[in-house]
């Protein structure tokens, strides 16, 4: 579904992450983890088009490279992202929102954006909300909403960057229920970049591991057999929630 | 301030035995609540050097808060530095781990404090960010103009209800402020010119003057200065809110283009308001020399306004209403590329905010006084 091979980024002429491959498999829940300030979210950024790479190749299935929607008369996209905050229009209802997409990319009539834009809200456990502005809902209400907007056109591949972050424990393992759900019935592939651990045990089925040091992936696979039978240091710290170690006290 | 200073409620004591270290006791309350006194008086007893080194003896320490712990981790580091050597001795374990917690050696300071940069490196990065800003200008400019050409062969890409929205809010909702000002302004620059120009008898000019220096120079100007702080401020509050909250970077990730579906539509809105909003501040202007020309000198409306109609050239309301579409053009285009740049949080957004109005003050201006070299050479 996505390949990467040699990928570079950074920002200006800082280097965040140096010659990182993998592919992401169609159906996978794919998550990228690791402590913050790593460089995850600047891999989204990356994967979905809005940065170019300082070097290497990043393939989408049927797409090739991350289009920019300035070019030509742009298209539709091919893969839906939830940002960390939603990135809902604030000037927008609900509805508006999730019905941008349908309304720029298909030739639907409003009856039927309608309907499509009731049942995505409805998928999401916001049926109702339809005319409600973004800063009249909750975190996890406005996450869920941008999902449902992600989902707006049907596509095969979501991202979905800290999807559970903030929320609390209740609503954090309806939000994984509902990915899951999502994963499971239509088959949709995700590439979820998180830390928390036990969102990424619910989800994942497989992950990578960044750290800052490394300037890299230092592990992947399934998390559950990386946390038990991962050998390197840093790995088995992130899982099995431990400080780093630190110089010892005085002199 | 008269009275004496209570006696602080811990002890704090320095010996200096002619055999051994010497030896500073420490006990009671050492609290925040005491902390001036406490960090006077461990600067003094620290003061001297101890040759053979300094026992601090923190036996009687009845509370030890964090302030006090940091405060005693810090005057023995301090004293370390200096060459001395420093223990502490007899505290109890609570009073000891918080020590600890306090004496860690953190990593030296990643950056140097933001105030007293050298003024050269001050320069240099001013110097920076004009080249980057310039950079992002001329992209946005880039962009702009991309975007305008796909509005033409696209058209359907063109978020055509934003552009709606912005031309009522830009232009029909600035017609209260745009009449108000240039009513006063017509009147204004009637009675100044009709005060000199009775001296002479020649009243009946006071039309020609109000006619002609509003229509060519004065209401596309004020009506500018106006949609700049309006709408100008509008659009970069706007998109500056957009794009720090990450909404820009979802409408690409929508497949939407921000300078198409952004930028375009208040761009073709104020271009279209604001020549409207200049001619209505024409017709008001002169309506305001009008009223005064009734209230102050010997002349019927009539005679006034006939007057007016001889002395403006359908030229000069043409010119002017062309700068003012060329304004509209400047301030939208500077208002949504100082937007669109905005970094970093709520005081990004005011800054980028701030700067698209002065931006487009001094744009304004300049661009007015290249209209008046250009209509005088090739007699406009």
């Amino acid at each position: 579904m996505i390949h990467v091979e040699g990928l570079t980024i950074g920002w200006g002429a800082r280097v965040l992450m140096r010659d990182v491959s993998f592919d992401v498999a169609r159906g996978d829940v794919f998550v990228v983890l690791g402590g913050s300030g790593c460089g995850k979210s600047t891999l989204l950024r990356h994967l979905i088009g809005l940065e170019r790479p300082m070097a290497g190749r990043i393939a989408i299935e049927r797409l090739g490279a991350p289009r920019d929607a300035c070019v030509g008369r742009g298209a539709a996209p091919a893969f839906g992202v939830m940002f960390q905050s939603g990135a809902l229009l604030g000037s927008m209802t609900l509805a508006e929102n999730v019905g941008l997409p349908l309304r720029t990319w298909t030739d639907l009539p409003p009856a039927a954006v309608e309907a499509v834009v009731r049942a995505k809200l409805a998928l999401v456990g916001l049926d109702g909300f339809e005319n409600h502005l973004p800063n009249e809902l909750s975190g996890g209400m406005k996450k869920r909403a941008a999902i449902a907007r992600a989902l707006a056109l049907d596509p095969p591949l979501v991202f979905l960057d800290e999807p559970s972050a903030g929320l609390d424990p209740v609503s954090a393992v309806e939000l994984d229920d509902l990915l899951l759900a999502l994963n499971r019935a239509l088959g949709l592939t995700l590439v979820v970049v998180t830390h928390e651990l036990q969102s990424i045990f619910a989800i994942a089925t497989r992950c990578i591991m960044l750290d800052r040091e490394a300037q890299g992936i230092i592990a992947r696979g399934d998390p559950r057999w990386l946390r038990d039978h991962g050998d390197d240091p840093r790995v088995r710290r992130f899982f099995n929630r431990q400080a780093a170690p630190t110089a010892p006290a005085g002199a | 301030m008269t009275e004496p200073a209570p006696a602080p409620p811990f002890l704090l004591r320095r010996d200096d035995p002619p055999e051994g270290p010497a030896r500073l006791a420490l006990g009671g309350r050492l609290e925040l609540a005491q902390a001036a006194t406490l960090w006077a008086g461990l600067g003094a007893a620290l003061a001297r050097p101890a040759p053979r080194g300094l026992e601090v003896d923190l036996a009687g320490v009845e509370v030890l808060d964090g302030a006090a712990a940091a405060m005693l981790a810090h005057a023995a580091e301090a004293a370390r530095c200096a060459g001395g050597e420093v223990r502490f001795t007899g505290a109890a374990p609570d009073v000891a781990e918080l020590l600890a917690w306090h004496a860690r050696a953190g990593r030296p300071c990643l950056r140097p404090a933001p105030a007293g940069e050298p003024i050269l490196t001050h320069v240099g990065r001013a110097t920076l960010a004009i080249g980057r800003e310039t950079r992002e200008g001329l992209d946005f400019l880039g962009q702009a103009v991309r975007a305008a050409t796909a509005a033409v062969r696209f058209p359907r890409t063109v978020n055509w209800r934003d552009a709606a929205a912005v031309l009522e809010r830009a232009g029909a909702d600035g017609v209260p402020i745009v009449v108000s000002i240039a009513f006063l302004t017509g009147m204004i620059m009637a009675f100044q010119s009709a005060m000199q120009l009775k001296q002479f008898g020649a009243e009946i000019f006071t039309a020609d003057l109000v006619g002609i220096s509003m229509t060519r120079e004065l209401a596309p100007l004020m009506t500018a200065i106006i949609v700049a702080g309006r709408s100008g401020a509008a659009f970069a509050a706007e998109l500056g809110t957009m794009r720090v909250s990450e909404e820009v970077d979802a409408l690409r990730t929508l497949g939407l283009c921000p300078y198409r579906y952004l930028v375009f539509p208040r761009v073709a809105a104020l271009v279209v308001a604001m020549p409207l909003l200049a001619a209505l501040a024409d017709l008001v202007a002169v309506a305001g020399g009008l009223f005064v020309a009734l209230l102050t000198l010997d002349l019927t409306g009539r005679a006034y306004l006939v007057q007016t109609q001889q002395a403006i050239d359908p030229v000069d309301v043409v010119s002017g209403l062309l700068k003012a579409g060329v304004f509209g053009l400047i301030v939208a285009l500077i208002a949504c590329e100082r937007g669109l740049h905005a970094r970093g949080g709520a005081e990004g957004v005011g800054r980028a905010t701030t700067s698209a109005v002065v931006t487009c003050l001094f744009a304004i201006v300049a661009v007015d006084a290249v209209f008046a070299v250009l209509f005088h050479v090739y007699g406009v």
